[in-house]
């Protein structure tokens, strides 16, 4: 019997009185569920979408991420300049507060679509979506998304793009792939930028970037270059072409 | 702090389940989260009641699995398990290996408390 209110329910249960009658609820065992998910999938299934909707425009898209101040933009200009005549280009910049990087992406007659996340310390695949939304996808085929500088948050984050690109400057020391791991191993090239300061930093040796960056990313290639004095541009716009060509064969 | 991002997905998802079930709490959500996710468990575990408040989870135990980071070599074929910022092979120094633990961000299981309008009710 049961001692809370003396009915013949032997299963626990909760009583109570809703103004006419007593209601026993009665308690069930608890339940376990087993799930065995990505705790991202709502944000890996949007990525999904955004990449096919790039793919039925045949557009590649190149996700770009390093610390503040690395050069992305700097990087972006240059990539303009050099490849404005082969390629349809787009940008998507995302950044804190400001629309002063799209303002130089747009200076270059490229359109550019500013996220300012706020205080989002990462870009995520609604955002990137709302952004491509904006965009005249007939008319790109190239783009690039411009990552919130932050070496630790972007990289658990899909955003639909094909490629996933970590910058890293000279002046930010040699050791960066082995202090944040988690982005450099999500990078399929990592780009060393600012190489023109090189002889003027003691403390940034590329062959030990080098070995810290395979350490975690294996025999993923690497370029090193400077989009001030344009050393290493080429390499970079031919890794692209090569990314753009493969993009439309697997098409 | 993407750890807030993350408890809200997690939020969303543990909730669609104890709908699913008619359940009207969850008393227990398992994760099981590698190093290479990067994720902090700590930042996670106090982010969580902060989205959890007024919601099914609210007096939820978030119990976190750390998973080693495992590798295993293409070349030499040993398993091992390494630091996080070392995925090359311990035993024969190669660097094609294949990572088969470690960058976890899983929502493993949960325990559901009391379902209702599954069973019936008594009325006296």
């Amino acid at each position: 019997m049961c001692t809370d209110c003396g009915c013949n329910n032997n299963r626990p249960h909760t009583v109570y009185n809703d103004g006419e009658n007593i209601i026993h609820t009665p308690h069930s065992d608890p339940l376990s569920v087993e799930v065995h998910s990505q705790l991202l999938s709502q944000n890996n299934q949007q990525a999904s979408l955004n990449r096919s909707l790039l793919e039925q425009h045949n557009i590649t898209a190149i996700n770009l991420m390093s610390s503040p101040g690395a050069g992305k933009t700097s990087l972006l200009e240059r990539t303009i300049d050099e490849l404005k005549g082969e390629y349809c280009i787009a940008v998507i910049e995302g950044d804190l507060e400001t629309e002063n990087d799209a303002a130089r992406i747009r200076a270059k007659g490229v359109s550019a679509i500013q996220i300012t996340t706020g205080n989002a310390c990462h870009l995520d695949a609604t955002m990137v979506n709302n952004a491509l939304q904006q965009i005249d996808l007939e008319a790109v085929d190239l783009l690039f998304i411009e990552n919130v500088g932050n070496l630790v948050c972007p990289a658990s984050f899909d955003l639909g793009q094909h490629h996933n690109i970590t910058l890293l400057s000279t002046p930010e020391g040699d050791d960066k792939p082995a202090k944040y791991p988690v982005i450099f191993r999500a990078a399929e090239l990592m780009l060393i930028t600012k190489c023109d300061l090189l002889p003027l930093l003691d403390d940034f040796n590329p062959q030990q970037a080098t070995h810290y960056f395979r350490a975690v990313s294996g025999n993923r290639p690497i370029i090193q270059l400077s989009s001030k004095n344009g050393s290493g541009i080429d390499a970079w716009c031919a890794w692209l072409k090569d990314a753009c060509s493969q993009k439309l064969t697997s098409l | 702090m993407h750890e807030l991002s993350v408890c809200r997905a997690l939020l969303q998802q543990v909730t669609d389940i104890a709908e699913e079930h008619h359940a009207e709490e969850i008393k227990v959500i398992r994760l099981k989260i590698g190093p290479l996710a990067g994720i902090e468990n700590e930042l996670l575990l106090r982010a969580f009641p902060l989205v959890a408040h007024g919601t099914a989870a609210q007096h939820a135990t978030l119990e976190i699995t750390s998973m080693p980071v495992t590798i295993l070599c293409q070349d030499c074929e040993e398993k091992s398990d390494v630091e996080i910022n070392r995925l090359t092979c311990p035993h024969c120094n190669s660097s094609a290996t294949q990572l088969i633990s470690g960058d976890e961000m899983m929502l493993d299981s949960v325990i559901l408390g009391q379902q209702s309008g599954a069973e019936e009710r008594y009325v006296h």
